[in-house]
């Protein structure tokens, strides 16, 4: 996945990169592993500047994927910090660009929540939880969306 | 006339990387791999 444009682009337009390899780097592995429960690789994190986990990826993805859970912890880490115009965005932007990744469907969730906290209007809940009746029936997400039909 | 193939510029410090992060209002992406490097 890090060989594709698309990715090597994102994370150099969003992220500082560190690689942590669990050979060539133990004992860095093992220190870092413990900080951030990381027990398996590939393990991805999205960490704030102020180092807190805003996002975990655990297993190979392919690309769209990958983008997609990227785009998503940049989502959560501005709800996070209560940004929830920039959160809304992102997670539009998963749902948007990404429609068919697992992503998807809990970046339409949080959509939702983003612009319910960001306006305080419920519409935007129910507004929500119809998209659902529309996509992604099968998801966990329909099914936590479904208290605000 | 030859195609320069853009790498991903990996660091290895996590503390620096995060000292950057600040100075660039970037996050930090780390990777934990078993990967050949």
């Amino acid at each position: 996945m890090y060989t594709d444009p698309a990715v090597i682009q994102f994370i150099d337009d969003h992220f500082v990169p560190v690689r942590v390899h669990v050979h060539d780097q133990a004992d860095e592995f093992k220190r870092l592993g413990a900080k951030y429960n990381a027990q398996w690789t590939p393990t991805v994190l999205v960490i704030d500047s102020q180092g807190e986990e805003r996002h975990r990826i655990e297993g190979f993805l392919p690309a769209a994927a990958f983008l997609a859970q990227l785009a998503l912890g940049l989502g959560h880490s501005a709800f996070a910090r209560s940004d929830f115009a920039e959160a809304e965005r992102w997670f539009r932007q998963v749902v948007e660009r990404y429609p068919d990744t697992d992503a998807a469907p809990e970046a339409l969730y949080w959509a939702g929540v983003a612009r319910y906290k960001a306006t305080g209007d419920a519409a935007s809940l129910h507004e929500t939880a119809q998209q659902f009746q529309q996509r992604y029936q099968s998801t966990s997400w329909a099914t936590k969306a479904s208290v605000w039909n | 006339m030859a195609v320069e193939r853009k790498e991903i510029g990996w660091t290895h410090n996590l503390e620096d990387a995060l000292e950057e992060a600040r100075s660039r209002l970037r996050h930090v992406l780390v990777d934990f791999t078993a990967a050949p490097m």
